[in-house]
């Protein structure tokens, strides 16, 4: 096998050296009775060539054209070629979880710049490593909060991402957590006078997404603030991180008390291409005072004994490999190469290309939700201000509407995502999500193939 | 050469961080012409919906950035570089045709909610692994959702209780040896489980007297790894499995040691219901510095009911789909379908080796690890006489005589060039030091490796001083971890 270096006559000469005869005897420890005495019944090996070709055959069966205006949660956004090449270097990639500081400064560095970059951006005084994912991310969100008020019930807007919210349930049922959703109002935000009717004393936290899985931009603030008023903390998810470029952070403003407690979300839109799902990553950023409940690895920056500057992981007293099951999170591997992908992705941008980034985003959809209004019988719906993503729901009832094309390069009549199974409500609606890399003649064609 | 000089002085470049670099103007990054009508964002949004500038994001041309990151890079030891001889961790080499593959544009830029008609490669690539999966462990069905071990661990308990709940009753703890690792029993909490620790004997194994005084109705499961962590296969397995499934508890094994079974023996022939794969452990997906990894879940008939929702579908006609409709599920236990980028180089890791090359990929794991132990034991107290598999875990007992403990033996050997093993676990062996060179390794460079042990026994012995302050070489010294963790700084902040 070619990844193995050792050969026959190596192996022959270790056994001797063992004391051993054959390889076999070193298995004697695996009663006979439970070993397999046949080969796995598995695809016949192959060659490199054949496995390029194997695997190059199955990628073109997967549509991959960006005019398919498709987001909710996984965007398109030009990655700038840089991270790749950084991202290909041995050196990042095939290391392990940084616990010997001294050969894993690289890495241990490139984390502390994810989390000052996070911080930045969220308005909040500390972001951890990473973690798996926004979903997973927002779930672990919530046990934090759960820690922190010994409180269990917590609001949730319904445009939080569905799937999100399916992960927290998952998380969440063994262990007392309450979730009771709080409906959108008629402009697509969260009815805020729904959640003051459901906010009290025994209320753990407020839970709300902006943009939400609409597109829509929530008043985070006043919601944050609506929370304090019942000691609830304040939680807001971030599924686009693009928009933090533009939108005042949930974590800053002039009044501590608007201002989020904690702010969870995904930042695969920092330079790291959609992969059917994953790997994304996952982040979480809080105040300072909370942060011995945090879940996942943090970096810190210290001093070796002579003085020297240096990173290592710290606070790790709070993690399982040391707590166990009294541990903040049972998470241990993470992402930190989707981490190391972002902050590659955040110096190449930098601080006015993210701007500029986030006007294409605004201006496009702009420009698509208008043509649509003004060429097609199709109604978009909320009337809020949005990011990247809207609504449009089709005038003809589900079931008599266009078709999604029945295989790859045939061309979308139908973009965006369905949202029947999310929010049936809504009817023959359709989630659509139009970013910097979708030119005006793809908006034109997507708007054309509405019309007609 | 000799040994000793595996390792010698190279320029280090000093790097700021990336918050003390760059200067205003600066710009890495163009955008394509806007081709809509400019507006004014204040007349698209109320202008408190907008923030100002970011403090502190530093403007960096392209070249900036790429001396920045490259220079971190050096700082980094890597498989590529050398053995990474981490117990439990299983770092072995990352074929390059992985990553070339995971980055088609087909994969990268599948979109996981197009109809399924447009995504057949992508659900292809899945179920085909799930397939060879099944199989390697003899397991009946596999999910792909958990993005990592623990994750992966998390999803398998909370299935255990889902079975339980469904015959009425969720029981209330889950038994762990005291030697698994601190993910089992913080997993089992937070599906809502009590732990209870089982201990070991003194062969390294399961304690199958004391495990029978425990084991009663309230037991949800038993997490066991096997081989455990010190390298040794549970010989008493099929009788554990048996006393377990008889009070109606199951059985869930961490799959973090699969490597030194692959085609010889298979968790579900030997009892098992339940058990995660570490992809970026046995399958080669690259650690990547901490991630990302993937842990799918394999489980036998009685819990394929409780799998995450979707599962793929294989259909008559040759097309897969994700079915949705899984009315006993346990739920999502993350957005989408998983972390396909790794299934994408792991079914690839698979399929480059076959069933023969797997098995011979065991082989040599275990091999290598008692190649280690045999040249070594002279030197370095076995914790344990039991037979080894693909890990050997010793102790520092002969040389903290010499007050030269498991953490200088671990830093000293960064001066020799060697990433250290995994040192301080399992927990219930004072000062261990846990070996797995895995089969990446050459003779050579195990036996480079062995060298440098036994210079360090024998520094312990004639200059234990240049082992305690040890590393010598590395760019930067021991950190003082309490400092750091008493006034933790997490981030960079401007004067």
């Amino acid at each position: 096998m070619r990844y193995i270096p050792n050969s026959q006559a190596d192996r022959q000469q270790m056994l001797a050296e063992i004391g051993v005869d054959s390889t076999e005897q070193l298995f004697a420890g695996i009663p006979e009775k439970l070993r397999l005495r046949r080969l796995l019944d598995l695809p016949k090996a192959l060659s490199e060539s054949e496995l390029l070709e194997y695997f190059r055959k199955r990628a073109s069966k997967n549509e991959i054209e960006p005019a398919a205006f498709i987001g909710a949660g996984i965007y398109r956004h030009y990655i700038p070629i840089v991270i790749d090449a950084l991202i290909s270097r041995s050196e990042f990639y095939t290391a392990y979880t940084p616990y010997q500081a001294e050969i894993a400064q690289g890495t241990l560095q490139a984390i502390f710049e994810f989390q000052t970059y996070i911080a930045q951006l969220t308005g909040m005084e500390v972001a951890n490593a990473s973690l798996y994912d926004g979903s997973t991310g927002l779930a672990e969100a919530i046990l934090m909060a759960q820690r922190v008020t010994r409180k269990n019930k917590f609001l949730v807007a319904r445009s939080v991402h569905p799937e999100y919210r399916a992960v927290v349930d998952t998380y969440a049922k063994n262990l007392g957590i309450q979730i009771e959703l709080i409906g959108y109002a008629p402009d697509g935000r969260l009815n805020l006078e729904q959640l003051a009717s459901k906010l009290d004393s025994n209320t753990a936290a407020v839970v709300v997404q902006s943009p939400n899985f609409f597109g829509t931009i929530e008043r985070t603030h006043d919601v944050a603030e609506m929370a304090h008023k019942h000691d609830a903390m304040s939680i807001t998810n971030v599924c686009e991180a693009i928009s933090l470029g533009i939108l005042k952070p949930a974590g800053e403003d002039q009044s501590e008390k608007r201002r989020a407690d904690i702010v969870v979300g995904e930042a695969q839109s920092f330079g790291i291409p959609p992969s059917f799902g994953g790997p994304h990553v996952g982040f979480l950023a809080t105040r300072e005072k909370y942060v011995r409940q945090m879940p996942g690895r943090l970096v810190g920056m210290g001093k070796d004994f002579s003085g020297r500057r240096g990173f290592v992981l710290t606070l790790s007293t709070r993690e399982q490999h040391i707590r166990r099951e009294k541990a903040t999170s049972n998470i241990c591997t993470n992402q930190s190469l989707c981490a190391l992908m972002a902050t590659i992705y955040l110096a190449v941008v930098g601080p006015k290309g993210l701007r500029e980034i986030c006007e294409h985003n605004v201006f496009k959809t702009d420009y698509a939700v208008t043509q649509i209004r003004e060429r097609t019988k199709f109604r978009v719906l909320f009337s809020a201000p949005r990011f990247n993503e809207f609504v449009i729901q089709n005038p003809l009832p589900l079931g008599e509407g266009r078709r999604a094309p029945s295989a790859p390069g045939e061309g979308f009549s139908s973009p965006g995502l369905p949202l029947w199974r999310f929010y049936p409500e809504l009817g023959n609606a359709r989630l659509l999500c139009v970013t910097e890399i979708n030119s005006r003649e793809q908006i034109d064609r997507m708007v054309q193939g509405l019309a007609s | 050469m000799s040994k000793q000089e595996r390792a010698a002085g190279h320029f280090s470049i000093n790097e700021s961080l990336l918050f003390e670099e760059g200067s205003p103007g600066r710009r890495a990054f163009d955008l394509s012409p806007l081709d809509v009508p400019l507006k004014q964002m204040g007349a698209l949004m109320d202008p408190e919906l907008l923030r100002g500038e970011i403090d502190g994001m530093p403007e960096l041309s392209e070249v900036d950035v790429i001396r920045h990151f490259t220079r971190l890079s050096t700082w980094n030891y890597h498989i590529d570089l050398g053995l990474y001889p981490l117990g439990s961790c299983t770092m072995k080499y990352n074929p390059k045709i992985n990553e070339r593959v995971a980055r088609l544009e087909g994969f990268a830029f599948a979109h996981p909610y197009l109809p399924a008609q447009m995504i057949q490669g992508a659900l292809e690539v899945q179920k085909t692994l799930e397939d060879c999966l099944a199989e390697i462990s003899g397991m009946d069905a596999i999910t792909l959702q958990p993005a990592a071990g623990a994750h992966g661990e998390l999803t398998g308990i909370l299935m255990v209780r889902a079975y339980h709940e469904s015959r009425g009753n969720p029981r209330r703890s889950i038994l762990i040896p005291d030697s698994a690792h601190g993910t089992n029993p913080a997993s089992a909490a937070i599906a809502g489980y009590v732990v209870e620790s089982v201990p070991s004997n003194k062969r390294g194994t399961i304690d199958i007297g004391a495990l029978q005084k425990i084991v009663n109705h309230e037991v949800a499961a038993i997490m066991i790894t096997n081989p455990n962590t010190l390298g040794i296969f549970e010989s008493e397995i099929a009788e554990i499995t048996e006393l377990l499934h008889r009070q109606g508890a199951l059985v869930y094994m961490d799959g973090a040691n699969l490597n030194a079974l692959m085609g010889m023996t298979r968790p579900g022939d030997f009892g098992i219901d339940v058990l995660h794969i570490n992809l970026h452990k046995t399958f080669t997906t690259p650690h990547g510095g901490g991630g990302p990894g993937a842990g799918p879940v394999a489980v036998k008939k009685v819990l394929e009911p409780f799998l995450p929702y979707p599962v793929i579908e294989s259909k008559t006609d040759g097309t897969y789909s994700f079915n949705y409709d899984r009315p006993h599920s346990i739920g999502r236990i993350k957005a989408y379908n998983g972390q396909f980028g790794m299934h994408v180089r792991a079914l690839c890791y698979i399929l480059a080796n076959g069933a023969e090359g797997l098995k011979e990929v065991s082989e040599v794991a275990v091999l290598n690890a008692n190649y280690i132990r045999s040249k070594l034991k002279s030197a370095y107290a076995l914790a344990y006489d039991s037979a080894s598999l693909h890990e050997v875990v010793f102790s520092d007992r002969l040389q903290a005589r010499k007050d030269v403990h498991v953490w200088d033996i671990a830093k000293r050997l960064m001066d020799y060039g060697f990433h250290p093993p995994t040192v301080s676990f399992p927990l219930i062996v004072p000062g261990a030091i846990m070996i797995e060179p895995t089969e990446s390794e050459s003779r050579q460079e195990l036996d480079a490796f062995v060298q440098a042990m036994l210079a360090i026994d024998t520094e312990a012995e004639q200059n234990p001083e240049i082992v305690k302050s040890a590393p010598h070489t590395t760019r930067v010294g021991r950190i003082d971890e309490a400092a750091a963790a008493r006034r933790p700084i997490l981030r960079w902040r401007a004067g």
